[in-house]
């Protein structure tokens, strides 16, 4: 056999639409109407300023940790715009412009945030998984559920999101392979932030682009400006009606980058140089897409002075239904098993008796006591 | 009635949830063409087709975390994991999501799954295959822990995993797929996750063990029972989670003497929990100290050692007579 060359069946693809300066190239605009840009717009900004409060919260101590998606905005709402009500979102942890978009109430990302399970308890009427933390290991349950609606032939699909750092996950390159061999009707949306806490994205893998992985698993890769909404959006598109057809999965990666800090305990100063975020501020998804749509006049200022309005309120009323919100402290008892188990039931009995002993009762009251008793503020 | 073996009885009971429920689905490394290395799956593919008996790429976390995905979506996934030495590699999905999502979620999803693994010594097969790793499961919260020892309760109790509602490690102790027969019932039969099995009433000493020690164990209260007229209670716990604290309590207040047997290393293996137990409910109770006989707390030599290694009559026996006679 002499020695020669292999061609690969498939290629990368890049994408690119609309611009950071705004500049639109209109042979590639994906079809959207006047009302379905003022909601992704909407969508986005929503996203930006639950991110605003967020960090506020955490700061006065009102939540916990929490990990700001600045910047992200249009990277993870363009798959979760494109795809329908049926398909199935299956999120990391930095898609709340996604979930939000979604039908997740704010208040339950929030309660999420601020230490309560009932922000997974994913709403009625949305075919979504909640946030999830041990990086990629989602991307194996998205191809599962992908796996289900192949089975099902119901014309479903699923969209799964990690990042540049989930990569480098076993559970994201087994994921990968499944999907692949298997043709599942997945989408592997890899948020590109360019940094993985501290590691930037050159240290996480020397392959040129995430995009190219697809083309190892014999499907498409096609690299996306996740920071122009239309880009994710037409990209988004076009794989989900590959996916529908039987066509397989596709990754998408959607550069963007973090402008904010990985969490609330996590002080980029140490990893980074201010020059480089300040040049991606500059790239900012919602800037570009609000010079776009001021442009098209599809808004104008007063409309954006009323959406902010309404944001504003819809925050403040999201977070005093968080703070209002009494946990029901025997709860996680209950949902251990189908039917509790004897054993657990003694242990719910030996708590219960814990609870009365300090004076507790189950609910808000009862939790604050118990953190007084053990010193715990 | 029918006799056979446990690896028959397995493919039975898969046989006919599968043939009952349509979203009962079969996913595991050669278990379709060539029917698992253990012919567990012998069958299945040609009798349910390859959309629900899935040969599987050489990835056991994503075995398990694909099976997850199926949950979510209506399926009912048996997950089989080749040889339990490599089950590990599913641990993280295991822990994270499949022993998790009830309660994250508060029962909007649920993985009514069961993952199916080969345990154990005794084949003499090579390095990573004969290890009992049982309680690392049993250590997790959200997991049932489901050992069978026999080919009736096998199919009995793997029955009931396939449709509990939450997720079942259901470890099968490869020694015994062909070691021997028995009759089982012509109709489905299931048990109830979490009874133990009182095998052999007693009066002198209460033998506490489950799976592949069940036959040393039993050989062993023939025994004592001919050579030291000593009247042995065997309890098969069937189940490490639940387990049937009940059951184990109401023999030591009788016998007042114990001995716990396994295959897995002694520290922090699940006759300590057993244990604890007893001393919990039924200390006062209690004759003399209590004796385990399990394996030392080393990985399973290689195959040539491994008859010394694991835990034989001859300890069980010699462990009862230390017990009745302090």
């Amino acid at each position: 056999m002499p020695r020669g060359k292999i061609e690969l069946k498939n290629y990368v693809e890049s994408l690119s639409i609309l611009d950071a300066d705004g500049n639109v190239d209109a042979s590639l605009e994906p079809k959207l109407d006047a009302q379905e840009l003022r909601l992704a717009f909407a969508a986005m900004l929503r996203a930006r300023r639950y991110d605003e409060r967020m960090l506020k919260l955490q700061r006065q101590g009102r939540i916990g940790t929490y990990g700001p998606a600045l910047g992200q905005e249009a990277a993870s709402l363009g798959p979760a715009f494109a795809i329908g009500k049926n398909d199935w979102l299956v999120p990391s942890f930095r898609e709340p412009a996604a979930m939000l978009h979604r039908g997740w109430p704010m208040h339950k990302l929030m309660l999420w945030w601020g230490g309560n399970e009932f922000g997974s308890v994913v709403p009625d009427g949305v075919n979504d998984l909640p946030i999830c933390v041990p990086v990629s290991s989602q991307c194996l349950y998205g191809a599962g559920v992908a796996w289900g609606c192949k089975i099902r032939n119901d014309g479903t699909i699923a969209v799964a999101f990690t990042g540049d750092g989930g990569t480098s996950e076993g559970d994201f390159h087994e994921a990968m392979n499944v999907a692949g061999a298997f043709k599942l009707p997945l989408i592997m949306v890899v948020q590109n932030n360019h940094w993985a806490i501290s590691l930037p994205r050159e240290k996480q893998s020397a392959s040129d682009t995430i995009a190219q992985k697809a083309l190892a698993y014999g499907f498409n890769g096609i690299q996306a400006d996740g920071n122009d909404i239309l880009s994710m959006i037409a990209a988004t598109r076009e794989a989900a009606d590959r996916a529908r057809k039987g066509g397989g999965p596709t990754l998408i990666e959607a550069v963007t980058y973090r402008l904010g800090v990985h969490t609330t305990a996590d002080d980029p100063k140490k990893y980074r140089t201010e020059e480089e975020v300040e040049c991606w501020r500059a790239k900012d998804p919602l800037i570009r897409f609000w010079t776009y749509l001021l442009a098209k006049k599809v808004m104008d200022e007063k409309a954006r002075e009323l959406l902010e309005e309404e944001i504003n309120n819809e925050i403040t009323a999201a977070v005093e239904r968080t703070e209002a919100y009494e946990p029901d402290v025997l709860e996680p008892f209950r949902h251990s098993f189908a039917t509790m188990p004897p054993h657990l039931e003694e242990q719910m009995m030996q708590f219960q008796a814990y609870l009365e002993s300090i004076g507790a009762h189950p609910g808000r009251a009862s939790n604050d006591k118990i953190e007084t008793a053990r010193g715990i503020h | 009635m029918a006799e056979m073996t446990m690896a028959k009885a397995l493919n039975l009971a898969m046989r006919e949830a599968m043939a009952e429920d349509k979203t009962v689905m079969v996913l595991g490394q050669d278990v379709g063409k060539d029917e698992g290395v253990f012919r567990i799956t012998e069958g299945l593919l040609k009798e349910f087709g390859p959309d629900r008996v899935i040969d599987f790429p050489v990835a056991e976390s994503a075995i398990a975390g694909v099976s997850v995905g199926l949950c979510f979506t209506g399926f009912k996934p048996i997950a089989e994991m080749q040889f339990s030495g490599f089950g590990y590699h599913a641990f993280h999905q295991i822990e994270n999501h499949v022993a998790r999502f009830r309660n994250r979620t508060r029962g909007r999803y649920t993985c009514p799954m069961v993952v199916r693994m080969p345990y154990g010594a005794g084949i003499r097969a090579i390095e990573h295959h004969s290890e009992s790793r049982e309680a690392i499961w049993a250590h997790l919260p959200g997991l049932k822990v489901v050992i069978p020892s026999g080919p009736r309760n096998a199919r009995a109790l793997l029955r009931a995993s396939i449709f509990d509602p939450d997720p079942v490690m259901f470890y099968e102790p490869k020694a015994c797929y062909r070691a021997f027969k028995e009759e089982v019932p012509e109709e489905p039969e299931v048990m109830e996750i979490g009874k133990a099995n009182i095998v052999r009433p007693g009066d002198d000493v209460t033998i506490i063990s489950y799976g592949a020690s069940m036959r040393p164990v039993l050989e062993a209260a023939d025994e004592l029972e001919i050579e030291h007229h000593i009247d042995a209670e065997v309890i098969d716990l069937l189940s490490l989670v639940p387990m049937d604290t009940e059951t184990i309590v109401a023999s030591v207040k009788k016998t007042g003497r114990v001995v716990v047997v396994h295959e897995a290393p002694k520290n922090c293996g699940p006759a300590a929990e057993i244990i604890a137990r007893i001393v919990e409910n039924a200390l006062m109770f209690l004759e003399a100290p209590i004796e385990r006989v399990t394996g030392y707390d080393l990985v399973m030599p290689f195959f040539n050692l491994e008859k010394f290694y694991i835990p034989d009559a001859h300890r069980v026996v010699t462990a009862a007579r230390e017990v009745v006679s302090y």
